[in-house]
Formats: structure tokens, sequence, C-alpha cells
């Protein structure tokens, strides 16, 4: 396998896991915040009680853990990729999202967000065309 | 509503700034080749020990608190395409502050993906 092809197929793997831990993370943080009554901004003190209260919830930890996966995967591919081409790849997230949205939890989705899904596909389609790296090595 | 346009602006800057400063960190610890716990470990070691890499985690912990109390605020649908604008400001960043190239075909798949998410978000 050539060097340019290692190197791509590095960054896919890496954007599948990003895509996989960071709506996760997303969704449980939600959901788990939700539980728990939200941060109520009205004053400095509030804020602090309401993260608190979320602290104390298992799911925002466990969607905290799936953050730092994501993290950890993103941090790794920066190491290697462009920003400006693992940033707007990644946004297929959206497009999986939806999808899994329909087919495993029956969601009813407009068909705006079909259209939206389609444009995104084709928006990560069109930077997956471009080289994953174009700034020289560093070591 | 002023300091719901006050906080957005400060989710899209700091958070694609610190997406910026923590690539610029990485692309000096250099491309990772080995991926086992303990590879990984000193690689995250030693990325805490480049200034970058905190001023990005800095900018990137604003970034997050200002949409978690946006969020609190504003309905997702209504945040969501607003925060798309990021791919925009991530890409002229990139280019400015860490000389990627983005060519006309990267350009046009950043535009689509902005439109994209607006579409999802509103949808």
């Amino acid at each position: 396998m050539s060097v340019a092809r290692r190197v791509r197929l590095k960054t896919y793997v890496m954007i599948v896991l990003m895509v996989v831990f960071g709506p996760t993370g997303d969704a449980l943080l939600r959901e788990g915040m939700k539980q728990t009554g939200g941060v109520a901004l009205t004053s400095v003190r509030s804020i602090f009680e309401g993260l608190e209260r979320g602290f104390q919830n298992d799911i925002v930890w466990m969607g905290m853990l799936s953050l730092i996966i994501f993290f950890v995967c993103y941090l790794l591919v920066l190491s290697w990729a462009d920003y400006s081409f693992v940033g707007p790849a990644s946004a297929i997230s959206y497009a999986v999202v939806t999808f899994l949205g329909w087919v495993a939890l029956g969601e009813t989705v407009p068909s705006l967000r079909w259209v939206g899904v389609l444009v995104i596909c084709l928006g990560v389609f069109l930077v997956g065309h471009t080289p994953t790296r174009t700034t020289p090595e560093t070591q | 509503m002023m300091r719901v346009w006050l906080l957005l602006a400060v989710v899209v800057l700091a958070g694609t700034g610190g997406e910026v400063a923590v690539t610029r960190a990485m692309k000096q610890i250099g491309e990772v080749h080995q991926f086992h716990p303990r590879a990984l470990l000193r690689v995250l070691g030693r990325a805490m020990l480049v200034k970058w890499m905190w001023l990005g985690l800095g900018l990137l912990a604003m970034a997050f608190f200002s949409l978690l109390a946006l969020l609190s605020w504003e309905n997702v649908s209504y945040v969501v395409p607003l925060t798309a604008l990021s791919y925009v400001v991530g890409a002229l960043m990139a280019k400015l502050f860490l000389g990627e190239e983005v060519d006309h075909i990267r350009w046009l798949g950043v535009l689509l993906v902005v439109v994209g998410v607006v579409l999802v978000a509103v949808g």
C-alpha cells in the first residue's frame, strides 16, 4: 500500500470512530443533563449548582467518557491530516445520525432533512476527493 | 437576544480557534504511527507539553460551556444551523494559520456541508 493510501485509510478509520463516539457522547450528555434539570443561567451560583447536579448523573459521565474517546481520535487524526479535511468530513455524522434515527428508532424524518443529508454527503464526497494532507511533514 | 449572538460568536470563534491551535500542537508532535494504549498515552503526554495544546484546550472549553449555555436558552434547531458557520471559519483559519491548501473542490465541499447541516437542523 502506498504511503498516501495508508494515510487516507488511517484518516477514514479515525473519522468513523469520531462519528461513532461524538454523537453518542452528545446524546448521552444531553439526556443526562435533561434528567438532572439542566443548567439555569440566572446566576453564577445556579450555573455551578446545575453543573454539580449533572456531575452526579451516570449518563452524564458516560457521555463525557464517549466524548473523551472522540476527542483523542480527533487529536490523533489531526497529527497527520488537514484540519480543513477532517472538520467537514466528520460532518457525515449528521447523515449517520439521521439515518440511524430513521432505521433504528423509527423516527419520521422530514423531506427537508433528507435533502440536507444528501447535500452533506455530496459535500463530504467532494472534501474526500481532496488530499488528506497539504502541509509539509514536521518530523 | 444580544447575549445569544455574543455567545454564538464565542462558540464559533473560540471553537474553531481552539481546534486550529490543537491542530498546530498535534502537527508539532508529528504523525502518530503506533496505536497501542501505552504509545497513545505517550503521545498525549507529549502533546500536553506543547503550549498550543493548552491554548487550544482553553478555547475549546470556553466554546463548549458557551454552547451548553446557548442550548439551555435556545432550541437545538435554532443553534445548530448558526454554528454550522464554523465550517467556513475553520477552513479560512486553516488556510491562514496552518498553511493548509483549501482548493476549489474543498471549498465547494465545505459550503455544501454548511448548507446541508442547516437543512438537517431546520428540517
